[in-house]
C-alpha cells in the first residue's frame, strides 16, 4: 500500500471506531460522566470538608486530577477491549485482516479510536468539576502530554487483553482484578505520603501512582514523585506494548489459525 | 502485467493445524484469468483452509500460493489488493449500516472517500440493496446478507473473486439471480472461484472443476471433460397411463418407481431416443423425463468416495442439497 492508501485506512479505521463509541454515547460517555459526578459529591462536597487539606489543597481540589485521570484509563482500555473483542468475536475483525491494511495501521487505529474516548470522557469530567471547584492549570505541557500519554498505553493495554480474550469473561478480568485496583491505590484518593513508609515504597511499583502525580502536577503544581520518572516510565511501557501489540498482531495469535 | 500468469498458482501447499490435523497435504492447483471455477470437496476436504490461505485469515504451514504473479510470503498486500472474498458465515457488523460497511471495507483498501461512496453504490445498486443502504444490517434477510457480503468483496474490484458457499441458505430465485451477476462479472473480466455444496451451481456456472478430498486435489479439469466421465446415467420416466409392472426395455435396466413412474439406466454410448420407440409400441405415453440426480452430484459422489465412476453410484444426493426443482 502507499502512503496515501495506508493514511486513508488509517482514517478509516479511526472514524469507525469513534463512530462506534459515540452512536452508542449512552454506554460510553454517559456512564462514566454519571459515575464521576457521584465521586465528586461523596468525596468531594459531603466527605471532602471533613478530611480536611491535602498536600496543601482542599480535598476536592486534590481529589481532581485523579478522578479526571481514573475517567481517562478505564475508558480508554474499556473502549479497545471492548471493541477489538467485539469485532473478533462476531467475525468482522476479517475485514481488516483479508485487506492490505499494515499491522501498524490497524494497531493505530485501534489506540486512536481510545484516546479519543479516553480524551473525550476526561474533557467532560474536567468540565463537571468545575461544577465544584475551580481548575487553575499550572504545567499545560504537563497536563496535556501525561493524559495522552496514559491514554495511549491503557489503549494499548485493552488491545492486548482483547487479542488474548476468548470469551465476555476474559475482557472484564482484567479491568476487576488487575486495573481497578492499581488505579485505586494509585493515588487517586490520597497522597501516598499518608502511608507508612513499606507501603509508600510498594506503592511505587504501581505504574498508575506516576501518571496520576504527573498529572497532578501539571493540574496543581504538587506530586509524591518526580515527574520527569513518570514520562520515563510512560515511554518505556508504551514503546514495550506498542511493539508486543505488533508482535502478536504479525503472529495472528487468536485471530489467524 | 502477465496476462500469462495464473490468476491463482498454488504449489505444494500443506496446511497442519495446532491440534496435529492435516487439512492440506500438498495441493497443486492453477487458477487461469478470466476462469469460473469450482472447487467441490465434503465437509473437511480442505476447501476452506486453501480460502483461508489465500485470504491471509489461515497460515500455511509449507506451499507456495502467488495471486497474479504476487507471492503472498513475499509481498501480501500487493496480492490482497487483488482478492476479494466472500466467506460462508456472516462477519460483517450487525450494527453499521449497509451503505457504511461497503464504504468502510473500501477504506481499508486505500480507496479516497468519494471513489469508495460511488463504488458502493454502484454495488449495492447491482445487487439490489441500494434502497436498503441506510438500514442496519441486522435488518437485512438472510438472502440480502449474502448478497451485502458480495458487494463489499468487490467494493475494490478484485481481479480475483473467491466465494465460499456463496448460495448456501438462499431461496431458487435469488440464487438465479446471484448466479446471473456471478456469469456477468466474470464475462466482464473478474476470475472467480467458488466452493459450493450444490453442485448444479458448479456444473451450471463453471467452466472448471477441482475435486478436493482429504486435503489433496484428485481432479482438476473442465467441467465437460468432468462429466464425460460418468458412462451412466438414472432418468426418472413419468407416464401418462398407470404402469402394471415395469416395462423391460432391450439393453436398459429398468426399475418401477410406483404406478406412473419408473427409472432406465443409460449407458454411455446408448442414446435416449432409443428408449421411445419400444414405449410407444407398447401403448405407453412418457408425459416426462428427468436426470435422477444431479450428474455432476453422481460423479462426484463416486470420486469422493474412492469407486470410478461407473461403479454402482447411489442416484441419491445424501450427504448433498438438491440445487434447484
Amino acid at each position: 500500500m502507499s502512503a496515501r492508501e495506508q493514511w486513508i485506512a488509517f482514517l478509516t479505521l479511526m472514524v469507525k471506531e469513534i463512530r462506534r463509541f459515540t452512536r452508542i454515547w449512552q454506554q460510553t460517555l454517559l456512564p462514566p460522566a454519571i459515575t464521576i459526578a457521584l465521586y465528586f459529591v461523596i468525596f468531594g462536597t459531603l466527605i471532602g470538608p471533613r478530611i480536611g487539606s491535602m498536600s496543601g489543597f482542599t480535598y476536592m481540589e486534590f481529589v481532581v486530577p485523579g478522578l479526571i485521570m481514573l475517567a481517562v484509563i478505564t475508558n480508554s482500555f474499556g473502549n479497545v477491549v471492548s471493541s477489538f473483542f467485539g469485532s473478533k468475536f462476531a467475525g468482522n475483525i476479517e475485514e481488516l485482516l483479508v485487506s492490505p491494511t499494515p499491522n501498524y495501521i490497524i494497531l493505530s487505529g485501534y489506540v486512536l479510536g481510545g484516546v479519543t474516548r479516553g480524551l473525550t470522557v476526561g474533557f467532560i469530567v474536567t468540565l463537571l468539576s468545575l461544577f465544584f471547584t475551580k481548575l487553575q492549570i499550572q504545567h499545560w505541557g504537563v497536563t496535556i502530554a501525561v493524559v495522552i500519554l496514559t491514554s495511549v498505553l491503557f489503549s494499548l493495554a485493552g488491545l492486548i487483553n482483547a487479542v488474548y480474550a476468548k470469551n465476555f469473561d476474559d475482557i472484564s478480568i482484567i479491568p476487576t482484578f488487575v486495573l481497578t485496583p492499581l488505579t485505586y491505590l494509585g493515588g487517586v484518593f490520597y497522597s501516598v505520603s499518608l502511608l507508612p513508609e513499606f507501603w509508600q515504597k510498594v506503592s511505587l511499583l504501581n505504574p498508575v501512582l506516576y501518571m496520576v502525580n504527573a498529572f497532578r502536577y501539571g493540574l496543581l503544581g504538587v506530586s509524591d514523585i518526580d515527574v520527569r520518572w513518570a514520562f520515563l516510565m510512560l515511554s518505556c511501557v508504551i514503546a514495550g506494548l506498542f511493539i508486543f501489540s505488533l508482535h502478536l498482531l504479525k503472529n495472528g495469535k487468536n485471530l489467524r489459525s | 502485467m502477465n496476462s500469462d500468469l495464473p490468476a491463482l498458482h498454488i504449489k505444494g501447499l500443506t496446511k497442519a493445524y495446532d491440534n496435529g490435523f492435516q487439512a492440506l497435504k500438498g495441493v497443486d492447483l492453477d487458477v487461469m484469468p478470466g476462469d469460473f471455477f469450482a472447487l467441490l470437496g465434503p465437509n473437511g476436504a480442505g476447501k476452506s483452509t486453501i480460502i483461508g490461505i489465500i485470504s491471509s485469515l489461515v497460515r500455511k504451514t509449507s506451499g507456495l500460493v502467488s495471486v497474479f504473479g504476487h507471492d503472498i510470503d513475499r509481498d501480501f498486500p500487493r496480492a490482497k489488493k487483488d482478492v476479494g472474498v466472500v466467506p460462508q458465515e456472516f462477519n460483517f457488523n450487525q450494527f453499521e449500516k449497509v451503505f457504511d460497511i461497503v464504504v468502510t471495507q473500501a477504506g481499508y483498501y486505500g480507496l479516497p472517500r468519494k471513489l469508495a461512496e460511488q463504488r458502493a453504490e454502484k454495488y449495492l445498486r447491482r445487487l439490489g440493496l441500494w434502497d436498503k443502504q441506510d438500514q442496519r444490517s441486522r435488518m437485512l434477510s438472510g438472502g440480502m446478507k449474502r448478497r451485502l457480503m458480495i458487494a463489499r468483496a468487490l467494493v475494490h474490484e478484485p481481479r480475483l473473486l473467491i466465494l465460499d458457499e456463496p448460495t448456501a441458505g438462499v431461496d431458487i430465485e435469488l440464487r438465479r439471480s446471484l448466479w446471473d451477476f456471478l456469469r456477468e462479472i466474470n464475462e466482464q473480466g473478474t476470475t472467480i472461484i467458488l466452493t459450493t455444496h450444490y453442485l448444479e451451481e458448479a456444473e451450471s456456472l463453471c467452466r472448471r472443476i477441482a475435486i478436493i478430498d482429504q486435503g489433496l486435489i484428485t481432479q482438476d479439469t473442465t467441467t465437460r471433460e468432468l462429466l464425460a466421465q460418468l458412462d451412466k446415467e438414472v432418468f426418472v420416466i413419468d407416464t401418462r397411463e398407470a404402469l402394471e409392472s415395469c416395462p423391460q426395455l432391450d439393453g436398459y435396466g429398468t426399475q418401477l418407481i410406483d404406478s406412473h413412474s419408473f427409472e432406465v439406466v443409460v449407458e454411455k454410448g446408448q442414446s435416449l431416443n432409443d428408449l421411445f420407440a419400444p414405449l410407444t409400441a407398447r401403448g405407453i405415453h412418457v408425459s416426462s423425463l428427468r436426470n435422477k440426480a444431479n450428474r455432476l452430484e453422481e460423479l462426484f459422489l463416486s470420486l469422493v468416495n474412492g469407486g470410478s465412476p461407473s461403479a454402482d453410484s447411489p442416484p441419491t444426493t445424501s450427504g448433498l442439497k438438491e440445487g434447484g426443482p
